[in-house]
């Protein structure tokens, strides 16, 4: 087989030097009942050529899909150095001399994350932010008196499903939604209104599942009634052009940064990040670096805060997370550092733009949004499932249909527009409407 | 000899933080435009830019490619981390990902691929592993942990029962005692036997009607197989509790032994580890969890289901399910790779791998046992562990032994872990180390243990050829610096003297 390292004659070596005439005696620590003595049905062995094969090239289509998972430019730069076989090939940082590159990356990486969010620290990843808002919701009931968790109904629903999956491990806690209103998109103040209580944590998507810029101000005056609120963000290109969720006060910022310098590559690898305030810092989950300096004064990096991790407090843990996103987040550094601020503005802009432009298109057409309120670089229409699925056919997307998640919504579909797509793809959407 | 000299792999070198390199107006990227301009107050946009680093493409590349060259990985040299299975991670697989880059997962039509790769990949790790049905989507093996401790705990309550403790033995990964925890266990750990496993007399001790599962790392930490694994999994059924099986360590008994037959429940795997997807320096990984029949039904959704014509889906359709672990599918990326190893080694392939993985680990262990202390003297397969015993009495330390490795060349073996051996050093060669490197490696350890009787002194203050030399921990703790701006309010001189 390919990879291994050994010639004939250096296993037979090995073998006399270890006083046993064959590989098979290595496992006879393993009771003979238990050892294997079929032939596992898989594929291959096969040569870099074959397998190429084996994979066809995909076909591309017009898309207009979003929903969590972002199609966004992504910088040469960001693949040739994340490529680097010296990130590539590492393990997490536990050794932190032979790891400075990961570590100040990662450095890097938490300072950006809490400059745009504006909060005043980062972890160093989550899986995704669907997990991030899992584990913020668990942070949230260690904090005394905790036992109910909010969470606006037009937050992305995938997230309030791992989420549910997560607290029903959980004994006494409530889950509940705050609803949206149906004719703006946005939250259902009142509703909020009535929920308010030190007992709560309030947890909600802005912009929104549907696209639209929930009102922060008004709800972040209003949520001070709660133990604690945090701001989830779907989109982190979003931040861009929106002022830092955190200028409002929350406690917390979480959410899905793939935006940054990942591929949507079937929806995964995803990046969760993970922002707070200093006074909630020990509380948070997940890996965090620091800078400190080495024996002789230099600067250096590493892992810190260490004794709320699993390795050290077993079972008493703030999380069990040990491996996390590391390449992704060094991506998201790479792309931050490559688009800069104006850059990552104009991105942003473009997004917001090009959704303005494709809204004017189709209501022209006669189809409108489904909400009236202003919207970042997503909003709902309606559109039937024989259109749809022809359009399809025809290789276009034209968005996500959001009925199973969103029943009161019927033929709702999620349209996202971000700076990869043009002009011609919007207007090809609309004549084969 | 390795620290005669001081000649380093690495620069000497000291990277200033990213925003000491930026100015206003320098970064002249052109970014794509495809609209006009439009008005966007609506949206309300922020005054400011956002704050970020303004910097020229040259000085982003150069930076992180510095960055860089600070860090050790496997294509740099050995890298013997026990139990993380650090093997070398085939080159192609980042090729044929790179084909599905675009893939949106809403993308109906071109997912089909995706879809149709992974499960193949999941029929391949049921058959590797003789269990029955899978899930891909945990993100990483503590993800894996905790959905399989969730699907444990649905099950046990599907029929009425309310048991809340899990057995942990004493050689487990931390992450088995924090996954239970958050999956709303309480765990109790159990002390493995004398000679390294757990037995499964004692796994009686402590079977009552409360005890849900018992986590089993095979082999276990200490590089061991659990040989009353099938009388345990007999007793626990008997006692109506689960076996769980943590995979981490599945790259010694692949295609050899299958957790299945042992009469494992429910596992999982680590991609990142058995299945040659690289770590990344900590993730994106890959944990899918592996069930028998009568665990199927609780498994995450969305499921992965074939129709009549061929074609994929996704159902969110079970109601007995946890529910959802993830947004999307796990980290997908990492599912292709995996699959691709899998393909470029072959069935044969795979059972080679893990014999010489075992025959590597055999040959350092035999190497070194006389020189450093084998806390435990059991057949052992694809690590083993040792510890620093012999040289305490120099007042050396394990983590003296590994920052000394460091300067030979050297990734060090994970150390202080399992908890059962103080001082320990676990080591894990893999499948994919020439014979030159190995031999080089019983070099540095024997070169080491022979300065720990001469010159203790000269072992103390190490590592020496690292880019930094040891760094204050505790520092980093007591001070927290997480970000430029915490590193701008202590003021440079303090962390760069």
């Amino acid at each position: 087989m390919p990879f291994l390292a050994l010639s004939p004659q250096e296993r037979e070596s090995i073998l006399s030097f270890l006083g046993i005439r064959s590989e098979e005696e290595l496992f006879s620590c393993i009771p003979e009942e238990l050892r294997y003595a079929g032939s596992l049905s898989l594929e291959g062995p096969y040569d870099e050529q074959t397998l190429r094969a084996r994979f066809p090239l995909p076909r591309e289509a017009v898309l207009f899909t979003g929903g969590g998972v972002y199609r966004h430019y992504v910088p040469a730069l960001v693949d040739a150095v994340a490529h680097r076989q010296e990130f590539v090939t590492s393990y997490t940082p536990y050794q932190p001399e032979i790891s400075q590159g990961t570590l100040q990356a990662i450095f890097e990486y938490q300072s950006m994350m809490a400059s745009l969010t504006g909060m005043e620290a980062a972890n160093a990843s989550l899986y995704d932010g669907a997990t991030a808002l899992a584990e913020a919701a668990l942070m949230s009931l260690r904090i005394k008196g905790v036992r109910r968790i909010l969470i606006s109904r037009a937050t992305n629903p995938t997230y309030r499903a791992v989420v549910r999956t997560y607290l029903q491990q959980v004994g006494d806690v409530e889950v509940h939604e705050i609803p949206f209103n149906p004719a703006t998109g946005s939250m259902d103040i009142s509703s909020l209104k009535s929920s308010l209580g030190s007992d709560a944590a309030f947890f909600f998507q802005n912009p929104n599942y549907f696209g639209v810029i929930e009102p922060i101000e008004e709800i972040s005056r209003m949520s001070t009634g709660f133990a604690l609120w945090g701001v989830v963000i779907n989109d982190a290109v979003s931040l861009g052009v929106l002022s830092p969720p955190g200028t409002y006060g929350s406690t917390l910022v979480i959410g899905e940064a793939q935006s940054f310098g990942n591929p949507v590559c079937g929806g995964g690898p995803l990046l969760g990040f993970f922002c707070t305030t200093r006074d909630h810092i020990r509380k948070m989950p997940g890996r965090i670096v620091g800078l400190t300096h080495d024996h002789n004064g230099k600067q250096a990096f590493c892992l810190t805060l260490s004794t709320r991790e699993q390795h050290i407090r077993r079972e008493k843990a703030t999380s069990n997370i040990c491996t996390n996103q590391g390449l992704c987040a060094l991506r998201a550094a790479l792309y931050l550092s490559a688009m800069g601020p104006i850059g990552l503005r104009k991105v942003a802009s473009q997004c917001a733009s090009g959704a303005r432009y494709l809204r004017k298109l189709l209501s022209a057409k006669g189809m409108e949004t489904v909400f009236s309120w202003p919207f970042f670089h997503e909003f709902v229409v309606r559109m039937d499932e024989k259109t749809f699925e022809r359009l399809e056919q025809e290789g276009i997307v034209p968005g996500i249909r959001i009925e199973s998640f969103y029943p009161e919504i019927s033929d709702g579909v999620l349209v996202t527009v971000t700076e990869m797509n043009t002009k011609e793809d919007c207007r090809c959407l609309l004549t084969r409407l | 000899m390795p620290f005669d000299e001081t000649v380093s792999t690495f620069p000497e070198h000291r990277e200033p933080l990213l925003i000491t390199l930026s100015s206003q107006g320098k970064n002249s990227r052109l970014v794509p435009e495809p609209f006009d301009a439009g008005d966007l107050d609506d949206l309300r946009p922020a005054e400011h830019l956002p704050v970020l680093p303004d910097i020229s493409e040259v000085e982003t590349i150069r930076h992180f490619t510095r960055l860089s060259r600070l860090n050790f990985g496997i294509d740099q040299g050995m890298y013997p981390l026990g139990s993380c299975t650090m093997k070398h991670n085939p080159k192609i697989s980042e090729e044929i990902l790179s084909r599905f880059a675009a893939i949106h997962p809403a993308d109906r039509r071109a997912m089909q691929i995706i879809l149709s790769s992974i499960h193949t990949l999941a029929g391949f790790l049921q058959e590797i592993c003789g269990m029955d049905a899978c899930s891909l989507w945990p993100a990483a093996g503590a993800h894996g942990e905790l959905t399989g401790m969730m699907i444990i705990k649905k099950a046990v309550k599907a029929v009425g029962q309310d048991r809340t403790t899990v057995l942990v033995p004493d050689t487990a990964h931390g992450t088995n005692p924090a996954s239970c925890s958050i999956a709303g266990f309480i765990t109790k750990n159990i002390p493995s036997g004398p000679e390294g496993f757990v037995t499964a007399s004692l796994v009686q001790k402590h079977l009552d009607g409360d005890v849900a599962a018992l986590m089993l790392t095979n082999p276990n930490t200490l590089g061991i197989f659990e040989q009353e694994i099938s009388r345990i999994a007999t007793i626990l059924h008997e006692n109506g509790s689960y076996l769980y099986m943590d995979g981490a360590n599945l790259n010694a008994i692949m295609g050899i032994s299958r957790p299945g037959d042992m009469g494992v429940d429910c596992m999982h795997v680590n991609l990142h580890k058995t299945f040659g997807a690289p770590h990344g320096g900590g993730g994106p990984g890959g944990g899918p969890v592996l069930v028998k029949k009568t665990l199927e039904r609780f498994l995450p959704v969305p499921r992965l289901e074939r129709d009549s014509s061929g074609l994929f889906h996704l159902s969110l359709h079970y109601p007995d399910s946890i529910g959802m672990v993830h947004s999307t599918l796990g980290n997908v990326g990492v599912l292709i790779k995996a699959l691709t190893y899998l393909l470029s080694v072959g069935p044969d392939g795979i059972r080679k791998a893990a014999a010489t993985a075992c025959l590597n680990a055999n040959y350092l262990k035999k190497k070194l046992r006389e020189t450093f202390d084998l806390p435990y003297d059991t057949p052992t397969l694809h690590e083993f562990v040792l510890s620093d015993r012999k040289q305490k009495d120099a007042g050396i330390t394990t983590m003296d032994i590994a920052k000394m490795l460091m300067d030979a060349g050297f990734h060090p073996p994970t150390v202080h872990f399992p908890l059962v051996v103080p001082g320990a050093l676990m080591i894990e060669p893999t499948e994919t180390e020439p014979l030159r490197e190995l031999q080089r490696f019983t070099d540095a350890m024997e070169r080491i243990a022979e300065m720990c009787r001469s010159g203790p002194g000269s072992v103390r203050n190490r590592p020496q050829s690292t880019p930094v030399t040891r760094v204050d921990e505790v520092h980093a703790a007591r001070n927290l610096v997480l970000t430029w701006k915490d590193a701008e309010s202590i003021g440079s001189e303090q962390v760069s003297k």
